[in-house]
């Protein structure tokens, strides 16, 4: 019995984990190489949702084309604002850019409001996401198991292409010091267009995984996840990609022992007690768990 | 401008925001010179090299690398071009290791054969890069990450190599054994531009120098030229230990 609660709190963790950890390394990723905390993120997802829903809905397409076209939509809308929207102000300041973000960010949600309608939309599901699977006496929906996998193997691949290609081991030399990468040769427009693709492809992924939970898209959808990146990425580090990936895992894991442990009367505060703790980390550990590459020269 | 001139910049201006920094410096490189920028602190010896590598954008002014105007290039096009800025306090990337670093340097290089023969000469060069390959940049000694600088500029065989402070904050020992290398490089036929408080040592290896002030070139010419028609002892060279102002 308590093998069997300890592991539906496992699966529990890892799967909520998984997801927030995609959705807070889609923000790192963009973060590490301009520093720019980026506000529309949340709306890649959400035009992702919105592929999904068109696609589900109107066309008769095999789910695994329309989740292939709605992860195209996330890295085209990533690569696309990047282009349209951030690129003519780099030169400017972080200011000019953050700024932006909040104009793609409010410009994106009124286009979904005016464009395609101010109510939520039901986003179908192929029917074996929410298959529920039992291990060992714990029943689980299947998406909760896909997701862990997805994030799996999305984060080997990740570390691969980071370790291992010139073009990997560049985007870490120009998070570290981007003008140095420059003047080794390391093309700023391309380091910049990479981190935006990836960053909207993770945006695709997490759009699949967040309207099969939820079951529907609406043009506001981006602020929660948005804030979950934001908090899993103060909890972990905003100088790490591995520090953002651990800020997801621990954040669904607070928040699910927040879950389990608080009274029943206090439960519908659940969110004000993970608020103080961000503030908690803010204070004690603003450089996250993971503190990133800043390192100090030896004297020698 | 004759055929062997490198590097050719005419009546450059920059300024950061409402400060000018350069007012009109005119000098040239030509291949295989060792040429040493000097002058105090805030005269403008960065700045130029800053410039030259498109890191700043010149107010106005010329700059010419191997007989094409780049003023206003980008920093990874001149080093596509064949430009290599080592710069001051070495920026290696901290967490990546030194195969990594030198990885970066030769980006735009494919990893071949050539690659691998020109890494092994720089191994002969600094050892200790080869005994340090896989561990972090941030683990190194100062005189390590410098020599893993210069090590990270050559590996693209630029056709400029320019030097930005390279004894800044070394031991003496450390500080000899920079210049024995810059001195190495330069019997190999490399083109230096040399930027040094260490006014002394820097004469000491150069063809020809540049002393600044102000912003301006105040003299150029001959090492030994300089030094008899410029008081050394004066502000300018920054007296007998060059260095630390």
């Amino acid at each position: 019995m308590n093998a069997q609660i300890l592991l539906e709190f496992a699966i529990n963790v890892l799967s909520m984990g998984s997801l927030y950890a995609l959705i807070s390394l889609g923000l790192v990723f963009v973060f590490g190489i301009c520093k720019l905390v980026n506000y529309a993120y949340g709306e890649f997802i959400t035009v992702s949702a919105y592929v999904l829903y068109f696609l589900g809905v109107f066309t008769g397409l095999p789910w695994l084309l329309v989740f292939l076209f709605g992860i195209l939509a996330g890295v085209a809308v990533g690569f696309f604002s990047e282009l349209v929207a951030f690129r003519p102000f780099r030169e400017r300041s972080l200011d000019a850019l953050l700024v932006t973000s909040f104009a793609v960010s409010v410009i994106l949600q009124r286009l979904f409001q005016l464009g395609i309608s101010p109510r939520s939309k039901a986003v179908p599901v192929p029917a074996f996401f929410n298959m529920n699977i039992q291990i060992l006496g714990v029943i689980t929906p299947l998406r909760n198991l896909l997701i862990i996998g997805t994030t799996v193997v999305l984060l080997t691949v990740l570390v691969l292409i980071m370790k291992y290609t010139t073009l990997g081991v560049a985007m870490r030399g120009a998070s570290e010091n981007f003008v140095t990468a420059r003047l080794m040769g390391v093309p700023a427009n391309l380091m910049i267009s990479v981190a935006f693709i990836i960053s909207g492809f993770l945006a695709g992924v997490v759009a699949i995984f967040w309207s099969a939970r939820t079951g529907s898209v609406e043009p506001m959808m981006g602020g929660t996840p948005l804030l979950i990146g934001f908090i899993a990425v103060v909890i972990g580090g905003m100088h790490s990609l591995p520090g953002s990936v651990v800020g997801g895992y621990v954040y669904a894991f607070i928040s699910n022992v927040l879950s389990l442990t608080l009274p029943s009367s206090l439960l519908s505060f659940r969110d004000a007690f993970m608020f103080a703790i961000v503030i908690a980390f803010l204070v004690l550990k603003p450089e996250g768990l993971l503190r990133g590459n800043y390192q100090e020269e030896r004297v020698g | 401008m004759n055929n062997n001139t490198i590097l050719q910049v005419s009546d450059l201006y920059v300024a950061y925001g409402s400060i000018q920094a350069l007012h009109g410096v005119c000098m040239e490189v030509h291949k295989g010179e060792l040429v040493s920028i000097c002058g105090v602190n805030g005269a403008g010896k960065s700045t130029v090299l800053k410039a030259i590598a498109g890191v700043l954008k010149p107010r106005s002014g010329s700059i010419r690398f191997k007989g094409k105007e780049v003023a206003g290039s980008k920093p990874e096009q001149l080093h596509k071009m064949g430009m290599a800025l080592v710069p001051e306090g070495r920026d290696i990337f901290p967490s990546l290791t030194v195969e990594e670093n030198l990885r970066i340097g030769a980006f735009g290089r494919r990893l071949d054969k050539s690659y691998a023969a020109d890494l092994e000469d720089l191994f002969s060069l600094f050892p200790i890069l080869k005994e340090r390959y896989h561990q972090a940049g941030g683990l190194l000694s100062g005189g390590e990450q410098q020599m893993l600088a210069i090590a990270r500029g050559l590996i693209s065989n630029p056709d400029l190599l320019m030097l930005d402070e390279p004894s800044l904050g070394l031991s003496p020992a450390l500080v000899d054994q920079i210049f024995e290398l810059i001195i190495e490089l330069k019997s190999r036929n490399i083109t230096i531009l040399l930027v040094e408080q260490n006014a002394q040592r820097a004469l000491g290896i150069a063809d020809r120098a540049y002393l600044f002030s102000n912003g301006r070139i105040e003299y150029s010419g001959r090492p030994q030229e300089l030094m008899d028609n410029v008081d050394i002892t004066s502000v300018y060279l920054g007296g007998q230990n060059g260095g630390d102002v």
